[in-house]
């Protein structure tokens, strides 16, 4: 169970565009007739995603109002849920696995590069405004650990020097490329597969 | 080793491409009309040959699941529900699924919904995973497009829908019925068993809920029957499943292996080793951060499946190895799993929402040498007073891990937390943790 701040600055109004407004739409039909209050989840991706990568109270209330549910409800999951974000963030968004196959790989100098090169604290936007970075739990890469998640994306295999370069990249306006930093593919081992051996070949 | 050719996961390191086409010349969706033609109960009967176990972690008996689904739809419609919130510490193999082989757990999905009565099939990705989910969505968009799911699916006659549902980063809502809650459009809190959802589960319905892997296999085993799959392992220990081992080792991987495969053989084999070496080996966590670490001696020899980690005190979980090696504080290793839980937990139950952060907190100053050699025996007590008194089995997964850690390595945490406290307390104060202490019997 996490806490979660709440901005205190909110905009008044919050509004699906027409192109959201349609696939929202959309995804509540995912769901049998009556039960349309499952779409909260995916409605309030849509509103973040739509929202510089946060959530305001009036967003919250909106989709109260279209799913029929009351808007506490709608609180309730926002606030449980640790993906949805409450206050600001930066328009490049660090989440930096420290869980502990992360951590004896490596992870906390991950941690370090951030501390040092986006922000001294948590959560904090950069000072060029571009960035934040957070400490989260397992995001489930184990395999490619020390990794990082930055929005969407997966950077795997991480070290200090790598990582340094990738923050560098987002500075430049540069697009640094998701997956893993030492060439893998995939989760194979290293130099010295002994499986499969046909189809690597094939 | 496992022959290349009984390996189910093909395309596990993505040689041939995740496409339809592609997965066809795997041998996906081969006459999946066939398999329909044999029967509902033929379906269930093969998995209940193969005695295929559950992948997610507690390894419950998948083709008995089925069977609990009611016989005849009633009045209200039946669900599948697969449970793709992978967020158990050291486990990445259903990621690996949903990228590299989708249409493998599609066909599963559509075998599973017949065999369980159900034209209806939410597949629950842990948000995270949103690139997975969109090539999960490809998959199930070119499934839909070549007639292979939908009406009449597959000219099976069967109507079937498959819809994905992304998860917020809740790892809780890995268990059932906190999935099934989150499904639903609430906070994922587990919900009291019974009833079992096989009975009342998704909106009030019905519902069969099976993890990734699990779903994923099915199709392999129908084809090739259940008895090859139950060729492979041991009684009741069969079959083929994905290892992740990660940690300290040189070659960190993903690999199918048969069940029983020795821990020694993959650690090395396939990963490389420990970094070090064998000698610098520490512990390993055999199943994921549930469950309790193993010590040296005991890596040495033993087998990797459910029963085998059973009798080793610990549990073959999702099979995701944590290697652990010496330069490693292992009470700093614990104190972290201890912290990951204490954020995850969801706050139902007392004794977990309170106890997973005690466990965190005494595990953090026993990590610095700040505690007395008492709280020792006090942590063991808490993690005693979690498990088993809450609703869902996080308590246990919480707990078993700290205890792992001092079963195995009290001394080490006693050698760096060495003193008796400054003021002794009396012992007849009656205060929970202390007496339950006095009486010995659970402790």
């Amino acid at each position: 169970m996490s806490l979660k701040k709440i901005s205190k600055n909110q905009p008044d109004n919050f509004e699906f565009d027409s192109k959201n407004l349609e696939e929202a739409k959309k995804i509540i039909l995912n769901y049998p007739k009556g039960k349309q209050k499952s779409a909260v989840m995916a409605l309030l991706y849509i509103a973040q995603k739509q929202n510089n990568n946060w959530i305001p109270l009036s967003a919250m209330k909106y989709i109260a109002k279209m799913l029929d549910m009351p808007y506490i409800k709608v609180y309730e999951v926002a606030t449980f849920y640790s993906m949805y974000n409450l206050t600001p963030v930066g328009e490049y968004f660090f989440q930096v696995c420290t869980t502990t196959p992360c951590m004896i790989r490596g992870a906390y100098k991950l941690v370090d590069v951030c501390k040092k090169k986006i922000s001294e604290n948590e959560s904090e936007i950069s000072k060029n405004g571009k960035s934040s970075w957070m400490e989260v739990e397992c995001l489930g890469a184990c395999v490619n650990s020390p990794m990082v998640q930055i929005n969407d994306d997966y950077f795997e295999d991480l070290d200090e020097e790598k990582f340094s370069k990738i923050i560098d990249q987002i500075n430049k306006n540069q697009k640094p490329k998701p997956g893993s930093y030492r060439g893998r593919l995939s989760s194979e081992p290293e130099n010295i597969r002994k499986t499969l051996l046909i189809n690597k070949n094939a | 080793m496992l022959k290349d050719e009984d390996r189910i996961f093909q395309n596990l390191y993505n040689d041939f491409g995740a496409e339809l086409e592609s997965a066809k010349k795997r041998g996906d969706w081969l006459e999946t009309k066939e398999i329909f033609n044999k029967g509902r109960g033929w379906i269930i009967e093969e998995i209940k040959t193969s005695q295929l176990r559950g992948r997610g972690g507690a390894g419950f008996p998948t083709g008995l699941k089925w069977s609990f689904a009611p016989k005849e739809v009633g009045s209200k419609p039946h669900y599948l529900v697969i449970n793709a919130d992978e967020s158990e510490p050291g486990t990445c193999k259903d990621r690996d699924i949903l990228r590299f082989e989708p249409h493998k757990l599609i066909e599963g999905c559509l075998i599973a919904s017949y065999a369980v009565n159900a034209h209806t099939c939410y597949i629950y990705i842990r948000g995270e995973y949103f690139n997975e989910g969109q090539k999960l969505q490809k998959a199930v968009d070119e499934a839909y497009s070549k007639g292979l799911i939908g009406k009449n699916a597959s000219s099976t006659g069967w109507d079937f829908d498959i819809f994905i549902h992304y998860g917020a980063g809740a790892y809780i809502c890995g268990e059932e019925t906190a999935l099934l809650e989150s499904l639903e459009g609430n906070k994922g809190q587990p919900r009291l068993k019974p009833p079992f959802p096989a009975l009342i589960g998704l909106y009030g319905c019905p519902t069969i809920i099976n993890n990734v892997e699990t779903i994923a296999v099915v199709p392999t085993i129908l084809r090739r029957g259940g008895k090859w799959f139950s060729s492979l392992g041991r009684e009741k220990n069969t079959g083929t499943k994905i290892f992740c081992i990660s940690g300290n080792v040189n070659n960190p991987c993903n690999v199918e292996e048969e069940m029983g495969v020795p821990l020694k053989d993959l650690i090395e084999k396939h990963a490389g080793g420990v970094v070090g070496g064998w000698d610098n080996l520490k512990a390993v966590i055999p199943g994921g951060s549930s469950m309790p670490l193993l010590p040296r001696e005991v890596c040495d020899t033993i087998k990797m499946d459910f029963d085998a980690c059973v009798e080793n005190k610990t549990g073959l979980g999702t099979a995701g190895i944590v290697v652990i090696n010496k330069d490693q504080d292992i009470i700093k290793c614990m104190a972290r799993i201890a912290r990951f839980y204490k954020h995850e937990s969801c706050g139902q139950c007392t004794p977990c929402r309170e106890g997973s952060g005690w466990m965190w907190r005494m595990l953090e100053r026993m990590a610095k040498g700040e505690a007395t050699r008492d709280e020792v025996d006090m942590l063991m007590d808490v993690t005693k007073q979690i498990e088993g008194h809450t609703i869902c089995a996080f308590g246990e997964g919480s707990s078993w891990p700290v205890q792992g850690l001092i079963r195995n390595f009290k001394d080490e945490i006693l050698e760096r937390n060495k003193y008796d406290p400054l003021i002794q307390r009396k012992k007849e104060v009656p205060y929970l943790v202390d007496q339950h202490l006095l009486e010995k019997e659970n402790a």
